[in-house]
């Protein structure tokens, strides 16, 4: 094995365990029913998006050095596109919801 | 008359070079576009998910024991893959394949997983023209399961091009592309597990 596959390696393997960890939470949170009411909610919610992140990271290898910077812009462009458009339809669904109540 | 060749070897390969980085380029963008069809789909599902139309609700037809199994399938699925992509660095052939049918093995039991709970699901009378909670939670997951159909085709088609073309420039490069496609999609499915199942269940 080459130094720079050994690394790789290690990346695979460290992203593959704290992705397991971050699974392992919120399916623990919510078998065991270690928790109650809106909290849950925020534990499977921060779980998630730092397990899109070790994933972006570890698995697409994506960092400001060897990734181009088109990709990281067009990234950025989707997450603001995505927030924008589910945000913006949670909103008016649930005032709606709200009014028809 | 050699030397020449030799220059315009150089140059086809470069020009090579640049074309594949831009098809990498023109992947991600896909890539892109497919992550917003599917927040629009969560999106979906979180405005319809109680809407359950005096039909089943997710407490009943959801069940956490299969989907932390289909989990650890594609979990698992990402690290073989990332494993076939450094024995891809190394230019070891074999090696690629062996982990590709390992990563292919996975996906196809992932499906199978999926086909059981959609199936359980239809005999139980929850199919998806019961209730927008269901119409939404099949598009949702089908749509995710239909992506991981077409990454296992790609799988079975990248196995025969390393095969018989071996590791060249080109090959490598839709194997890194696959790979891109495939990481993405358990991305998508921490979402699903995040807004559908977890919250589903309780």
């Amino acid at each position: 094995m080459t130094p720079a596959a050994e690394r790789s390696l290690t990346t695979y393997l460290i992203g593959f365990v704290l992705a397991v960890v971050l699974t392992a939470i919120p399916f623990a949170v919510v078998w065991g029913g270690l928790l109650a009411g809106p909290a849950v909610y925020v534990v499977i919610a921060i779980a998630a998006v730092l397990q899109v992140m070790v994933h972006l990271v570890f698995f697409l290898h994506l960092n400001f050095k060897s990734t181009p910077a088109e990709n990281l812009f067009f990234l950025a462009f989707a997450s603001v596109l995505i927030i924008i458009m589910v945000g913006g339809s949670l909103w008016i669904m649930t005032d709606l919801h709200h009014r028809m109540m | 008359m050699t030397e020449l060749s030799a220059g315009n070897t150089l140059l086809l390969e470069e020009e090579e070079k640049t074309s594949l980085e831009a098809r990498e380029f023109g992947f991600w963008i896909y890539l892109m576009t497919d992550a917003v069809i599917f927040a629009l789909l969560f999106a979906t599902y979180a405005v319809l998910a109680n809407n359950s139309a005096a039909g089943p609700t997710s407490q009943d037809v959801f069940e956490l024991s299969h989907t932390a199994g289909e989990t650890a399938l594609l979990l698992l699925s990402s690290l073989t893959f990332g494993f076939a992509t450094i024995a891809m660095t190394l230019g070891r052939s074999g090696r690629v394949v062996f982990w590709l049918i390992i990563t292919l093995l996975l996906g196809i039991c992932f499906l199978a997983m999926e086909f059981v709970e959609f199936q359980g699901m239809l005999e139980k009378g929850a199919g998806p023209e019961v209730s927008g909670f269901l119409s939404a939670f099949f598009t949702l997951v089908g749509t995710h399961g239909l992506h991981v159909a077409f990454g296992a085709l790609g799988i079975c088609v990248m196995i025969g091009q390393v095969l018989i073309k071996g590791l060249t420039l080109p090959v490598r490069s839709r194997l890194v592309r696959l790979g891109l496609f495939w990481h993405f999609l358990d991305i998508v499915w921490i979402g699903i597990f995040s807004v559908v199942y977890l919250p589903g269940v309780m």
